[in-house]
C-alpha cells in the first residue's frame, strides 16, 4: 500500500513537472518568409502628432533614493518622479506610439545596431524604449551600485539578474510583439523603464513636448495606438497617402 | 599478512597527552573567544537589557558546563589511557552499578530543567513580554511595509490614522504602498523609502506587512527581530533608549538583494521627530 | 586468541578475505554483485560511495561560498548564483550526504551484521531505495545546468520565495528539479527506514533480545521511526508547493501578492503552514541524522575502551525520549514567524527541556571511560572529538532554543556554527569514526592509521574553528545568507572574522583529501584484517572479514549475551564477544 501510494506520489510529482513552466522559446527574428518590405521617399507617408494630457497635472514626486545613500550622493539635486511628465500646456513625454493594426505579414529589415538601456544616477535611461522583436538589447550599468534588472514580461520570457555597477553589460532578445513590458529594479524600488517591442520599425515614444513622428509608412490604412505607463491605450484609425502627413493627437486624463 | 593491532601493545599511548591537550586547547580557546570576541553590538533599548542578561545568564551556566565536560573528558583520557598490563586492577571495576548509572543520570536531568527551564521561564520571560505583550498606550505607531528590497516607511500623518491600502494600487514609482486615494484618512499619510524617525525614550510600535515574499525586521542594536508574512499583520514593539542612527536589515532571506535591504531608523528627541515629519511630502 | 569451543563458527584461521561462506547463494554477474545487488552490504557501500561523491560537489560549493565571503570585492559570483550556492549546499549536505551516507550507508551495512541477520528484511526493497535515490542525486545535479540556475531559497525552500518565478530567478525550473530531486530522496529514505524497521524488529539472531543490541542499532532503529513519521509532511508539503508553483494552487500563498506592480491571482493560503510543514520534518531530521552518529561514538569508545558503554538502559531510555521530545518542537524553528507568543513560548519550553536527556547521553559517552583501558586507535580519535564537539555545540542550542535570546540569534551566523557543529561536524565525526572501525569488514583490510590520524586533526581543528567563530560572529550580529556582509556597518566586526574561517575551511576541505586517499589506497593495500582486529565483543565480528555474502557461517549466529561485555566481572578473559557459548 505504501509502495503504491510512493508511486502514485511520483507519478504526480513528474506529472506536475510536465506542466509548462519552462518555456522552451527560441531567440532572433522570424524566418523571412514574405516579401521583405523596404519604402524609399515618394512611396510613403508619414505620421506626425502630439500626446496631451487634460486636466490637472499630477505633481512629479520627489524621488526617495533615502535607501541607498550611494544612489542619493549622485544626485546633487533632487531626481524627480518620471512617469508622468506633463509640459505647461498640457504636453505629455513618454508615450508609446506605435501602428498597431495594417502591418501584419509584412516583414522589415532589423537595425544593425542594438537597442540601448542605461542606468545612470540610479534611473533608467531612456524611461520608454522602443525597438524590435530580434532586436537586440543592450543594458549596461553606468551606477557605482549594484542593480537587478528584473522584467515582467508576459509575452516574451521574464528574466532578472544581478549587475555589478561598472560591470559587463548584460543582452536580451525578445521574440514577441510586447507593448510596455515593465523592467525594474528590485534593489532601487523607484527605478522603472518601460519597454515597447514591436514587429516593424513605425513606433515613437513622444518627447517633452509630447511630439511624435513615425515616416516612412506605406499608404494604406492602419490603426495607430498610444500607450501611457499610468493613463493606457488610446487608439485611432488613420489613413496614409504618397507623400501625405497625417496629423493626428491622443489626449489622455486621469481615470 | 594478518595483524590484531590490539594484540600488542596498546595502540598509541602517546595519544592521551596529545588528545588532553587538544581538549583543554579547545576549552581555553572556545571560552576566551566568547570573552574577548563575542561582543553584542552596543545596546540601545529598554527590553534589550533583558535579552542581554539572559545571554550572560548562558554564557555563565553554559561556560561552566562547558568546561566541566571538557575538563572531565581531559581527565578521563590521561587517567584511563591503555597500559601494557592486560587489567590494571588498581583502578577498579569498570563496571558501574545501577545505581550510580541512574544517580548519574538524574543529576544532568536536574541541572538543566534548573539551567535551561530556569532560562526560559525566569531569566528569559520579562524581555519576552516586554516584547509580545500590551504595547504601552503612548506608543508612536509606524507602519513598515517590506518589498524586494526595500524598508517603505508609512506614518499615519497628522490625524493618526493609517489610510487604506490596497495590492492592486501599488505602483513601484508613485505609490508603492499602494494608498488609497480615496480615503480620506490616507491623504495625508506619510510614506519613505527606509528612513524612519522614532522619538528616544518612548514606545514605538511597528506594525509589519509585506507585499511579496518573507522579509525580517531587525535592528541589532534594538535586539529586535520579527518576521513580515505576505498577508499578515504582524507587530513588533520596543523603546530605543538611545539617540543616533541605526541600520535596519533583512533577517529572512528574500531574494537576490537580500543582503542589500537596509534601511535607516533615526532616534531623536520628540520634537526632531515632529519636524522632520512635518517636512515630508504627503501622500496625495 | 579468543576461544570459539562449540560455536560452530569461522576460526580466525579459515577466516579471511577469500573465505566466502556462502558463495554458492552470491550472484556471480559483475551487474547483479557490485550494481544491481540486494546485498546490504554492497548496497551500504553504494551508499556511501554516492554520498563521497555528492560530498564532492557539496564541498566545492562551501569553498565557493567561503571565498565569496572572505573576498566579496572580487565579485566570483553574482548575488543570485550566491543564493543557489548556499541553497544546494545545504541541501546537499544534509540530505544526500550526510543523510546518505551515515543513515543509508551505515544503516544499511551495521544494522544486519550487528543483530546477527543475514540481510535485511526486505532485500529487494532495499536495492529499489538506492536506485531511486540516484536519480534523485542527479536531478539534483541537474539543477545548475538548467536556465535560472539551481533552486535559491535556500535548504529550507520558503514560499512564496520558492513558490514564484518572479521572486527568484532560481524559482524557475530549479526549484522544480529540486522538489522532485527531495520526492525521490524521500521515498528512497522512507523505504528505507521501513526496512530497517521491519528488519530489527524480525530479523534478529536468536538470543538478541532488544536489550542485547548495540546502541548504534537502537540510534539507528529510533532515527528510522522519526523519520518515517517526520518526513511525511514534507512530502505533503513539496506536493502542496508544486501544485502553488504549477497547478494554480494556493496553499501557501495569501491574496495581495505583488510582483512588478501586478497582482498575483492566488488567495487564501498562508506561507506560515509551509514552515510548520518543513520544521515537523526539518527539526526530527536532526535527531535522524545525530543519533546514528552518537551511536557510533558508543560503540567505539565501548571497543576501544574496553569496558561496556556507561548507563546502556539509560541510554536507550534517554533517546526515545529524546525522539518523542524532537516531535514536538519544531516550532523553536519559528519564534520569530509571526506565530503566536505563547506558543513560541510553549516550543522554548519543550525544546530546552531536551537538554536534559541529550546530557544524559553525554555524560554517559563520557563515564564510558571511566575505569576504562582506552586504546587510542583512529576510530577512537574521531568518538572522543565526537564528545568534544557535542559538549561545544549541544551547548550552542541553549542559545537558540530559548525564546528569549532566539530574538537576538535568529538567522544569524551562531545559528550557522551551531547546526553546523551538531550536524555537520557530529554526524561526519560519527561517519568517519565508523568508516575507520568497520573498514575490515567492507573490504577485509585496515584503514592506514598514520593517515587517519593525520584527517582527524584536519578535520577537528578546522572544522571547530570554523564553526566556533561563526557562533562569534553571530554574537556580533552578522546575519546569514548575505552574498555580502560590507553594506552594514553593524557588521564589520563580524566580517573581520570571514577570512581566517575561510582559511580553516580550506584546511578543513583538504583535510578530507587524506580521508579519500586512505579510503581508497587502503580498500586495495590496506593490511590485511583477521575477522576481528579490534578484538570487539558485538556479532558483527563473529564474521569473516570482508563479511561474506549471507554475512555468517553456514550455522545461524546466536547472542549469548550483551554486545559489550569487555572486562567481564566473572571471568578471567579481557572480554566476552557475545557470540561465544
Amino acid at each position: 500500500m505504501k509502495l503504491v501510494l510512493g508511486t502514485l506520489t511520483l507519478c504526480a510529482f513528474f506529472g506536475s513537472a510536465l506542466s509548462p513552466t519552462s518555456p522552451t522559446t527560441s531567440f532572433g527574428p522570424a524566418p523571412a518568409s514574405g516579401a521583405l518590405v523596404t519604402a524609399s521617399p515618394g512611396e510613403v507617408g508619414s505620421v506626425k502628432g502630439k500626446a496631451l494630457f487634460q486636466g490637472e497635472a499630477p505633481r512629479r514626486r520627489k524621488v526617495d533614493m533615502g535607501s541607498d545613500p550611494a544612489c542619493h550622493a549622485l544626485h546633487a539635486e533632487d531626481a524627480r518622479d518620471e512617469s508622468v511628465i506633463v509640459g505647461e500646456k498640457g504636453e505629455l513625454a513618454n508615450v508609446f506610439v506605435w501602428v498597431s493594426k495594417g502591418l501584419e505579414g509584412k516583414e522589415f529589415a532589423l537595425p544593425t545596431t542594438p537597442a540601448e538601456l542605461d542606468q545612470k544616477g540610479c534611473t533608467y535611461v531612456p524611461h520608454v524604449l522602443g525597438m524590435r522583436v530580434g532586436q537586440k538589447l543592450v543594458i549596461k550599468n553606468a551606477d557605482p551600485v549594484t542593480h537587478n534588472v528584473h522584467s515582467f514580461a508576459k509575452k516574451n520570457k521574464a528574466f532578472n539578474q544581478s549587475q555589478q555597477g561598472g560591470g559587463k553589460s548584460l543582452e536580451q532578445v525578445f521574440d514577441k510583439e510586447e507593448v510596455l513590458m515593465q523592467v525594474k529594479c528590485d534593489i532601487h524600488g523607484w527605478m522603472s523603464t518601460y519597454v515597447g517591442v514591436v514587429a516593424h520599425p513605425y513606433f515613437a515614444v513622444t518627447k517633452a513636448d509630447g511630439a511624435f513622428e513615425i515616416p516612412g509608412l506605406a499608404p494604406g490604412e492602419y490603426t495607430l495606438s498610444a500607450k501611457h505607463e499610468v493613463f493606457g491605450t488610446q487608439k485611432t484609425a488613420i489613413t496614409v497617402k504618397v507623400d501625405g502627413v497625417v496629423e493626428t493627437a491622443f489626449t489622455f486624463a486621469e481615470e | 599478512m594478518t595483524v590484531h593491532p590490539s594484540s600488542a601493545a596498546p595502540a598509541g599511548r602517546g595519544s592521551a597527552p596529545l588528545l588532553a591537550g587538544l581538549f583543554v586547547a579547545t576549552a581555553v580557546l572556545v571560552a576566551y573567544g566568547f570573552w574577548s570576541l563575542g561582543g553584542l553590538p552596543e545596546l540601545a533599548s529598554r527590553h534589550g537589557v533583558s535579552i542581554d542578561a539572559t545571554i550572560t545568564y548562558l554564557f555563565v551556566t553554559t561556560g561552566i558546563l562547558f568546561l566541566l565536560g571538557h575538563g572531565v573528558l581531559t581527565l578521563f583520557v590521561l587517567r584511563y589511557a591503555g597500559s601494557a598490563e592486560r587489567a590494571a586492577p588498581e583502578r577498579g571495576s569498570p563496571h558501574a552499578s545501577s545505581k550510580l548509572e541512574w544517580r548519574w543520570a538524574l543529576v544532568p536531568v536536574l541541572v538543566m530543567c534548573v539551567i535551561a527551564e530556569g532560562g526560559v521561564l525566569i531569566v528569559g520571560m520579562p524581555a519576552f513580554a516586554q516584547l509580545y505583550g500590551e504595547a504601552p498606550p503612548d506608543s508612536f505607531v509606524v507602519e513598515v511595509v517590506g518589498k524586494q528590497f526595500e524598508w517603505l516607511v508609512h506614518y499615519p500623518g497628522p490625524d493618526g490614522v493609517f489610510g487604506r491600502s490596497e495590492a492592486k494600487l501599488v505602483n513601484d514609482a508613485r505609490n508603492p504602498i499602494g494608498l488609497d486615494k480615496k480615503d480620506p484618512a490616507a491623504k495625508d499619510d506619510i510614506y519613505t523609502r527606509g528612513q524612519m524617525h522614532l522619538p528616544v525614550g518612548r514606545g514605538a510600535l511597528i506594525r509589519l506587512r509585506a507585499l511579496d515574499v518573507l522579509h525580517s525586521f531587525t535592528v541589532p542594536q534594538f535586539r529586535v527581530k520579527q518576521d513580515l508574512i505576505p498577508g499578515f499583520l504582524g507587530r513588533t514593539q520596543f523603546e530605543p533608549t538611545r539617540t543616533g542612527q541605526y541600520e535596519l536589515a533583512c533577517a529572512e532571506l528574500c531574494g537576490l538583494g537580500h543582503y542589500r535591504m537596509r534601511g535607516f531608523i533615526t532616534v531623536e528627541s520628540q520634537e526632531e521627530v515632529d519636524q522632520w515629519l512635518s517636512e515630508q511630502e504627503p501622500a496625495f | 586468541m579468543v576461544e570459539r569451543a562449540g560455536t560452530g563458527v569461522l576460526t580466525a584461521e579459515r577466516a579471511g578475505p577469500t573465505a566466502r561462506v556462502e558463495e554458492h547463494h552470491a550472484p556471480r554477474s559483475f551487474l547483479g554483485r557490485y550494481v544491481f545487488s540486494t546485498d546490504h552490504k554492497v548496497i551500504g557501500l553504494q551508499y556511501l560511495l554516492t554520498a563521497m561523491l555528492m560530498a564532492l560537489v557539496g564541498g566545492a560549493l562551501a569553498v565557493m561560498i567561503r571565498y565569496q565571503l572572505a573576498w566579496p570585492e572580487k565579485t566570483v559570483v553574482t548575488p543570485e548564483t550566491y543564493l543557489a550556492l548556499v541553497t544546494m549546499h545545504g541541501t546537499i549536505m544534509v540530505f544526500f550526504v550526510v543523510s546518505l551516507a551515515l543513515v543509508s550507508g551505515f544503516g544499511n551495512f551495521l544494522i544486519p551484521l550487528h543483530i546477527g541477520a543475514r540481510d535485511m528484511a526486505y532485500p529487494f526493497l532495499n536495492m529499489l531505495s538506492f536506485w531511486t535515490v540516484v536519480p534523485g542525486c542527479l536531478l539534483m545535479l541537474a539543477a545548475f545546468f538548467v536556465e535560472g540556475g539551481a533552486a535559491a531559497a535556500g535548504w529550507t525552500a520558503y514560499p512564496p520565495l520558492s513558490a514564484l518565478k518572479e521572486a527568484v530567478p532560481g524559482s524557475g525550473l530549479g526549484q522544480t528539479l529540486w522538489l522532485l530531486a527531495m520526492a525521490l530522496f524521500i521515498a528512497s529514505f522512507t523505504m528505507g527506514g521501513l526496512n530497517y524497521i521491519t528488519t530489527i524488529l524480525n530479523c534478529r539472531a536468536k538470543g538478541m533480545t532488544l536489550m542485547r543490541m548495540p546502541l548504534t542499532v537502537w540510534m539507528f532503529f529510533v532515527s528510522a521511526v522519526l523519520g518515517v513519521l517526520a518526513f511525511p509532511p514534507l512530502t505533503a508539503a513539496a506536493l502542496m508547493l508544486l501544485g502553488d508553483r504549477h497547478l494554480g494552487t494556493s496553499f501557501f500563498l495569501p491574496g495581495g501578492l505583488v510582483f512588478g506592480e501586478e497582482v498575483l491571482a492566488h488567495e487564501g493560503g498562508t506561507p506560515l503552514l509551509f514552515q510548520h510543514l518543513f520544521w515537523f520534518l526539518g527539526h526530527p531530521e536532526v535527531y535522524v541524522i545525530v543519533l546514528p552518529a552518537i551511536g557510533i561514538a558508543f560503540d567505539v569508545i565501548a571497543t576501544h575502551a574496553r569496558r561496556p558503554p556507561f548507563g546502556y538502559r539509560i541510554s536507550v531510555y534517554a533517546t526515545l525520549l529524546i525522539a518523542f521530545l524532537s516531535m514536538i518542537v519544531w516550532g523553536h524553528h519559528m519564534y520569530v514567524s509571526g506565530m503566536n507568543p505563547l506558543v513560541g513560548e510553549y516550543f522554548s519550553i519543550a525544546t530546552v527541556s531536551i537538554t536534559a536527556p541529550f546530557s544524559v547521553l553525554g555524560i554517559n559517552l563520557i563515564g564510558s571511560l571511566w575505569r576504562g583501558q582506552i586504546r587510542f586507535t583512529t576510530p577512537m580519535y574521531f568518538a572522543l572529538g565526537i564528545i568534544s564537539v557535542i559538549g561545544t555545540g549541544g551547548l550552542g542550542g541553549l542559545y537558540l532554543g530559548t525564546s528569549t535570546t532566539d530574538v537576538y540569534f535568529h538567522d544569524s551566523y551562531f545559528v550557522v556554527g551551531h547546526f553546523h557543529l551538531m550536524i555537520g561536524v557530529v554526524t561526519l565525526m560519527g561517519t568517519f569514526a565508523g568508516c575507520y572501525q568497520w573498514f575490515p569488514k567492507m573490504f577485509g583490510r585496515l584503514m592506514n592509521e598514520r593517515l587517519g590520524k593525520l584527517h582527524f586533526w584536519l578535520t577537528f581543528v578546522p572544522m571547530m574553528a570554523v564553526f566556533v567563530l561563526m557562533h562569534y560572529q553571530g554574537l556580533s550580529g552578522m546575519l546569514r545568507r548575505y552574498y555580502d556582509h560590507s553594506l552594514f556597518e553593524f557588521q564589520t566586526a563580524g566580517r573581520a572574522l570571514n577570512k581566517p574561517i575561510t582559511y580553516f575551511a580550506l584546511l578543513a576541505v583538504g583535510g578530507q583529501l587524506v580521508f579519500l586517499v586512505n579510503f581508497f589506497w587502503s580498500a586495495r593495500r590496506g593490511v590485511r584484517a583477521s575477522e576481528n582486529p579490534w578484538e570487539g565483543a558485538s556479532m558483527e565480528w563473529n564474521t569473516a572479514s570482508p563479511a561474506p555474502h549471507g554475512n555468517f557461517g553456514p550455522e545461524d549466529p546466536v547472542a549469548r549475551r550483551g554486545p559489550y561485555e569487555y572486562a567481564p566481572q566473572d571471568s578471567h578473559q579481557e572480554y566476552l564477544p557475545q557470540w561465544t557459548a
